[in-house]
């Protein structure tokens, strides 16, 4: 540690260099923290998948509608302990690119389902009370700036007309990668307003089991109970249906690998460089240090610490500057919830600190295995 | 007087290896710029390329899309009447048609993707002139056939020539294979409209959207005219193509948002990497300069002999990136288009016209990577720098 003072007297030598240096690091960190952040957007649904929980959908495709009275009778299933179910409202706020999953409710059972997401007893109650109600996920509230007490208005894509409603809560998420981007209203609201085609029907059911090993059997039984019925079911884990529906997005770990990997390749190549520039001018230099006694290990050392110094501060400066940018994406990615855990920052900077050390490691054992004869007698 | 270019060129020759740095580092922010704008360009392609130039679709006034929109059987008696609708021998070349999604196991991965499944009228290919069969035959009227695109056979698990899916309610056998010249369509299964209803139990007569086939382009406006001005019709009409190409908006905005965002981070650091290298090259060429500027030439022809020189490398750089991404031209993915919420195949596709762009990028690169250190080349007095190690 008492040689820190050299380390950062060294860098403090060429300016331009140290600060060009660190802004790579820092440009491709912030890369890092943005393609990561992007992935989550993508596959968090997948990550916070309720072991416990399964999804019951129409076996023909998610759009297509069951029927209300499948509740009870899924409830008769043995080792399942509840069930909620909801619709797909699809509307449009303003303008088309405000997009946000909009979900038509059934107030009585979601909450208890959903226990990571977070409602005040008093918000939730209001909007027990009010028919028109709805309550909005906190980013999709940032993003619009609305309060509790609003009124909004939502025009309708397939449910025709424009339907308003009163803003009575807002959730959070209990961890950062949880969903808050949703829209939800009462569907009885919908049941009793909308086409004669709408009653009756629900998109989707969630049914909770008792314990998680419960779940293969009773997704067997669920889909026993409803075949060759008009409206057959297909069942799934939360998690295998989120997995499913990232694999259709494409393979966007593919594609955030082999960008990551050729932005990483450069930043090596890149910090490498001037390491071994750094080193190339300072040979006299250095073999005054071994002469002054110097051991040729600390001159490793020496080298290596300037390199992971710059990872260091240039790593920390690009992860943070990902965090605060990430948020804003969301708008261009279907309004997905896109966030940056503190494991990933934390990823970011060990991988900055192993590019820094891969990068000066040449010219640090160049630097070690200096002869000193020689490096003196050079100009 | 200016420098000659060669002094450049054998420079950069005998400093190679930070050159080559200097030249990968261009590379790969040019690289993943034209690979990450080819993919928005194919997607768009493709879907831009399922509609015809001459023909129009017709949905529910307000509806964005076919998925949310509503055509009755009266609407269809209406609309194949109106003007500029070319006639054939069967009668007007119209194809009413309904929309499903089904889900079938992808191959690659066997976890389900949404097809969407297209009734169409049995005449479609007569409107859908560049749709062609080419394996099998078409499906018959009224008959549990389908057709499938070719994307679909290869993408999915058990939906082969001659092989029988069920879905819907029904059994239908897969009787033909057509190629849509690598529009959406290819991944689609096509089937008889009034077959489609029966077997997903929707109501008979009542279809989602119409597409029409104008006997000539420039009639358009006579047909959209015609049917807005009707009363007893709520419907609007739209260049197919227009259609598509605002139904690959979303998607093609984030692609190119994203990718512009990544190739300009990147960018960024590639330019801080010809800094640090046309930095050290000047600082190490301090004496040559020194000589240079002595022997007579001036300050303005050594700023643009090292400006030429970053160029270069950066166009080395652009050119070696293009060349690192060609090879994907072509390559077919895949992604679920939520405007549709159905699985949808397309290729990448670099185009001269994207390359041109990448090296411009590079070039751009090259120059604000190289003033900085070419006005720090001039701004040492000549006799200080002649006196440097």
């Amino acid at each position: 540690m008492k040689f820190l003072a050299l380390i950062l007297a060294n860098l403090k030598r060429k300016k331009v260099r140290t600060a060009l240096t660190i802004g790579s690091f820092a440009s491709a960190l912030f890369l890092f923290g943005l393609l990561i952040a992007t992935r989550n957007a993508f596959t968090g649904g997948v990550e916070v998948a309720g072991a416990d929980r399964l999804i019951v959908i129409n076996r023909v495709s998610l759009i297509q509608p069951l029927p209300i009275a499948y509740r009870d009778r899924i409830l008769q299933v043995p080792r399942v302990t509840a069930v909620t179910f909801a619709s797909w409202f699809g509307g449009v706020y303003q303008d088309e690119r405000n997009f946000f999953p909009q979900f038509a409710i059934d107030p009585a059972t979601w909450r208890a389902m959903y226990p990571e997401f977070l409602v005040a007893d008093a918000e939730w109650d209001e909007f027990m009370k009010d028919r028109q109600a709805a309550i909005a996920g906190e980013s999709t509230a940032k993003r619009f700036g609305w309060k509790v007490g609003d009124r909004i208005p939502i025009r309708g894509t397939y449910l025709p007309g424009v339907w308003e409603f009163n803003l009575r809560g807002i959730y959070r998420g209990s961890r950062p990668e949880d969903d808050t981007t949703q829209f939800w209203l009462r569907r009885d609201y919908l049941e009793e307003n909308g086409p004669a085609w709408f009653k009756g029907l629900v998109g989707w059911y969630v049914v909770k089991v008792a314990n998680p090993d419960d779940a293969p059997g009773v997704i067997a039984a669920i889909d026993e109970r409803f075949a060759n019925s008009p409206w057959e079911t297909k069942t799934e884990t939360e998690k295998s249906f989120a997995t499913a529906f990232v694999k259709q997005i494409g393979n966007i770990e593919f594609l955030i690998l082999s960008i990551g990997a050729v932005v990483f390749f450069t930043l090596l190549l890149v910090t490498g460089n001037t390491m071994a520039i750094a080193v190339r001018e300072r040979t006299s230099e250095l073999a005054v240090l071994k002469t002054v006694g110097f051991g040729d290990t600390l001159v490793l050392w020496l080298v290596l610490g300037e390199s992971l110094f710059l990872a260091f501060i240039g790593g920390t400066l690009g992860v943070l500057a990902a965090k605060a940018v990430a948020p804003h994406l969301s708008s261009f990615m279907y309004g997905a919830n896109v966030f940056l855990p503190a494991s990933n920052l934390a990823l970011g900077i060990v991988l900055a600190l192993i590019a820094g050390a891969l990068a000066a490691a040449l010219p640090a054992l160049s630097a070690m295995r200096l002869k000193v004869v020689e490096a003196l007698r050079r100009v | 007087m200016s420098i000659p270019l060669i002094y450049n060129v054998r420079s950069v020759r005998q400093r190679w290896t930070s050159g080559i740095v200097a030249v990968l580092g261009i590379a790969g922010a040019v690289g993943v710029f034209v690979a990450m704008l080819s993919m928005a360009r194919g997607f768009k392609a493709t879907l831009v390329a399922s509609g015809s130039p001459g023909n129009a679709i017709v949905l529910r006034a307000g509806a964005a899309s076919e998925m949310i929109s509503i055509i009755t059987v009266n609407d269809v008696q209406a609309i194949q009447n109106a003007p500029g609708i070319e006639r054939g021998e069967g009668g007007p070349r119209v194809s009413p048609e309904v929309v499903v999604i089904a889900a079938f196991p992808l191959k690659k991965t066997g976890t389900d993707a949404n097809v969407q499944v297209r009734g169409v009228s049995p005449r479609v290919l007569e409107i859908r002139d560049r749709v062609r069969i080419t394996q099998g035959r078409m499906f018959g009227a009224g008959l549990n056939e389908l057709i499938a695109g070719r994307n679909v056979a290869g993408t999915y698990a058990g939906l082969d020539l001659g092989s029988s899916v069920k879905f819907g309610g029904g059994t239908w056998t897969v009787v033909g294979i057509f190629d849509a010249g690598g529009s959406a369509f290819d991944s689609e299964l096509w089937c008889d409209a009034l077959v489609l209803n029966q077997v997903y139990k929707r109501p008979q007569n009542v279809f989602q959207s119409m597409t029409v086939h104008l006997t000539s382009e420039a009639g358009f406006p006579a047909f959209k005219d015609a049917l807005t001005s009707d009363p007893r019709l709520s419907v609007q009409a739209e260049r197919e193509r227009d259609y598509y190409e605002k139904n690959s908006r979303a998607l093609t905005t984030m692609i190119t948002v994203l990718g512009t965002l990544v190739a300009f981070v990147m960018g960024i650091g590639a330019v801080f990497g010809a800094l640090n290298t046309m930095y050290s090259a000047v600082s190490e060429r301090t004496r040559e300069i020194g000589t240079m500027r002595a022997l007579g030439f001036g300050g303005g022809s050594v700023v643009t002999s090292f400006v030429f020189e970053s160029v270069f490398i950066a166009g080395l750089g652009g050119l070696v990136g293009c060349a690192a991404v060609l090879p994907i031209n072509g390559w077919t993915t895949g992604t679920i288009n939520f405007e549709t919420f159905s699985h949808l195949a397309f290729a990448f596709r670099v185009t001269p016209g994207l390359m041109g762009i990448g090296i411009v990028f590079a070039l751009m690169m090259g120059l604000i990577g190289g003033l900085p250190p070419a006005i720090r080349a001039v701004r040492r007095p000549v006799a200080a720098a002649l006196r440097e190690l």
